[in-house]
């Protein structure tokens, strides 16, 4: 091609006249880029526009207004104070945060699960490898929805009523309302506790990376954990004892109709965190399971043919490998088990899906407003969990050299 | 459920997305068009809307659907039933899902006001009271500080428990279902020690438990609960069907006009004036309204006047036992009234 050009280019003696602008490629992109563009928001701009229009002509008011009126109904568990003389913003955070404690002990409580079900689905012990299997796919085959059912109202609501509690010691309380634990009350003096546990924990990570930095240069190993767990404990426990042992309990005891005093957690809680973790973790063992099968055997015999012990083969060699595998799937499932909480609203646990756009949608009317929030909210944490699990990802993939 | 859920406020969006702008009479037409009348009802109340043991659905909001299919078509029996749960209730009806939501709903100003919607009249007075187990010894709402009270999410008994305690300055811990099935069955099992709703559902509700007869119903009535029909707003020609379709139930029983007489009075021609209008044998009171002149015979021959509609459905003659009090005539104490057909 080029060198058509310039002979014709030669025999002309003038140079090629440019193909006009509509010709040239690069402004053919761009002419479609622009009218998609274009053509993107009008859409959405006549959807919006009609959507107001209709609203309007229906009668139905619309808006974000609704969210400084007084919402007036009680919400049985809140991680703020609330009261029904809150506002309907106030509802929105309220289940807000009740979506995130079930998502953030959910996956804390799965992964934890799920790592131990995978470890042991192989085991070389057959009843325990046995055993796993029958959790994994008794588990992963049952509705999530009819799991939650179960443990709500076959298992938690056939607990006795407050008076018949079953009780641990007195301290601690199991009844059809929920489980009652002693709650800590901290005194003045208890900060000099936290203070020496913030220090002990900077220690602990001083000696790790000193350890660390020690067994690179000179292949000593160090009895990190046992010194650290001294340091955790010694410290924190010196400095309480100095400020004379400032923390009291409050204890639940029946008074009237329920115990008041310590910490309750409601059924509708333990459900939802029962049956999510169990549910998920059901497939993250099968995950961890793949990811460790994906390490070739030769990483293993390699590491014994070093003397390393079985558990340092699988904490330092097997497991690090692994990881990689199971990163991407296990962020899938960390965004299913947050989303599947919104099944929350079948047992009435007070979660956003329930509070927000159930309850607070059915008094305002506001089905547009409140979905479209409730919607960002869910792909707000979605994102936030793909960024932070994509960032690990990134931090422990394998580097080849 | 969820799903049903999800979907009624998808449909809402959607409609409220692309439906072109609602014109009068639209809603008139399209009934008459499609032959049947979309009815939205409880998903479960003795009494109020139930399926029997041949399928069908009864009740008194049920007749009030059936009412105005009668009107309507001149055949009750023309009405497609959408069970509907309290929180999907008024998303079914803006998205015309139903064209008329007949489930013990409450009229209240913002329902009127904010919602799109109308309400065509009172069904049944009620009240919101409290239903404890007997084991309690509980003997006054005002006895419950610190307890906990099941109560059915998204209604306006949720709003009066909350306006209730608090200006008693009582303590509580609501805990809530999105079906009144659910609430019922968790106050069964002890998750709470009182349930409350309007006072005719809890009776409804009360012979839905393992023993009935271990839990009372207190006497504190804490609300005023107009129960009633409602229509999307924005057709006033469908608006007056429904609200006269239920003034002719209770005018029929202001005129004493039971299905049982009424072929009588027909066919032997009363001489009473009124009863001639309301019959469709003088003037043209029928066409007024868009249907035939004989509207208010088929609803009474068919349906029944109120007070049978009453006494069949929660009154004496089923196993409600509900009183008539405020929901009697106006002319014997109570409060249903109906503006004359002339």
């Amino acid at each position: 091609m080029s060198s058509d050009t310039s002979a014709h280019s030669q025999s002309q003696g003038i140079a090629p006249s440019k193909p006009p602008f509509w010709r040239n490629p690069r402004v053919h992109a761009l002419f479609y880029q622009v009218v998609l563009l274009i053509g993107v928001f009008v859409f959405f701009g006549y959807i919006f526009h009609n959507t107001v229009v209709n609203l309007e002509n229906q009668g139905i008011t619309t808006g974000f207004g609704f969210l400084d009126q007084e919402a007036g109904f009680g919400i049985i568990q809140s991680l703020i104070a609330y009261t029904p003389a809150s506002t309907y913003a106030r509802t929105f955070a309220v289940g807000l945060l009740n979506t995130v404690l079930v998502s953030v002990v959910g996956i804390f409580l799965a992964t934890i699960v799920g790592l131990i079900v995978g470890l042991a689905r192989l085991s070389k012990n057959w009843l325990i490898s046995r055993l796993a299997a029958v959790y994994i796919e008794t588990f992963r085959n049952i509705p999530l929805l009819l799991q939650i059912l179960f443990w709500y109202f076959a298992v938690l609501q056939a607990l006795p009523s407050p008076r018949q509690s079953f009780s641990l010691g007195e301290v601690a309380f199991l009844n059809i309302r929920g489980i009652y634990l002693p709650e800590p009350v901290f005194e003045s003096g208890f900060g000099v506790v936290f203070a020496a546990i913030a220090l002990a924990v900077v220690i602990v990570a001083a000696l790790a990376k000193w350890a660390h930095r020690r067994r690179m240069q000179t292949g000593q190993s160090f009895h990190t954990v046992w010194t650290s767990l001294a340091v955790l404990i010694a410290l924190p426990g010196l400095a309480f004892a100095v400020m004379g042992a400032p923390l009291g309990w409050s204890l639940p005891s029946l008074q009237g109709f329920n115990f008041t005093g310590g910490i309750t957690v409601i059924p509708e809680l333990a459900a939802l965190v029962i049956a999510l973790t169990i549910y998920t973790a059901s497939s993250i063992a099968e995950i961890v399971r793949s990811g460790i099968l994906s390490v070739s055997h030769g990483q293993t015999e390699a590491a014994s043919s070093l003397g390393l012990s079985t558990g340092k083969i699988t904490r330092l060699v097997v497991l690090p490998q692994a990881m990689r595998v199971v990163i991407p799937p296990l962020t899938s499932q960390y965004l299913n088990l947050m989303k599947n909480s919104s099944l929350a609203t079948a047992i009435g646990y007070p979660d956003l899906v329930n509070v927000f756009a159930g309850t607070t949608l059915n008094q305002t009317g506001q089905a547009v407003v409140i979905i479209a929030m409730t919607m960002s909210v869910y792909l707000t944490i979605s994102l936030l969990i793909s960024f932070f699990m994509n960032w690990y990802n990134r931090r422990s993939a394998f580097v080849e050299q | 459920m969820k799903g049903m859920k999800a979907l009624a406020a998808g449909t809402a969006i959607v409609v409220a997305t692309f439906a072109g702008t609602v014109y009068a009479g639209e809603t008139f037409d399209n009934v008459k068009a499609q032959g049947f009348v979309q009815c939205g009802v409880n998903t479960g109340l003795p009494g109020f809307s139930n399926i029997d043991d041949n399928g069908d659905w009864k009740g008194l909001d049920v007749d009030v659907c059936r009412a105005v299919a009668a009107a309507m078509f001149g055949d009750a029996s023309k009405v497609k039933y959408t069970p509907l749960n309290a929180k999907e209730r008024f998303t079914a009806l803006q998205s015309g899902e139903i064209d008329v939501l007949s489930r013990n709903t409450t009229w209240t100003l913002s329902r009127d006001g904010s919602l799109g919607i109308n309400f065509t009249g009172v069904t049944y007075y009620d009240g919101q009271g409290f239903l404890v187990k007997k084991s309690l010894g509980v003997k006054s709402a005002k006895d419950l500080g610190g307890a906990s009270v099941c109560v059915q999410s998204g209604t306006t008994t949720e709003l009066n428990l909350a306006d209730y305690f608090r200006s008693q300055n009582l303590k509580f811990t609501p805990v809530t279902y999105d079906n009144a099935d659910a609430t019922a069955k968790a106050f069964d099992a002890g998750r709470c020690d009182a349930l409350t709703s309007d006072q005719s559902q809890l009776y409804a509700l009360r012979i839905l438990l393992k023993d009935p007869s271990g839990s009372v119903v207190l006497p504190d009535v804490i609300s005023k609960e107009p129960l009633g029909p409602s229509v999307r707003q924005g057709d006033d020609d469908w608006f007056n069907l429904v609200k006269w379709s239920l003034f002719a139930m209770v005018n029929g029983e202001d005129l004493g006009i039971t299905s049982e007489n009424i072929d009588d009075m027909k066919k032997n021609g009363s001489d009473k004036p009124d009863v001639k209008r309301f019959l469709g044998e003088t003037g043209e009171f029928g066409k007024m309204l868009g249907v035939s002149d004989d509207w208010a015979y088929n609803i009474v021959k068919q349906v029944g006047n109120y007070g049978e509609s009453f006494e069949r459905n929660v009154g004496s003659g089923s196993n409600l036992k509900i009183e008539r009090g405020l929901n009697a005539l106006w002319s014997n104490g109570g409060l249903q009234y109906a503006p004359p057909v002339r």
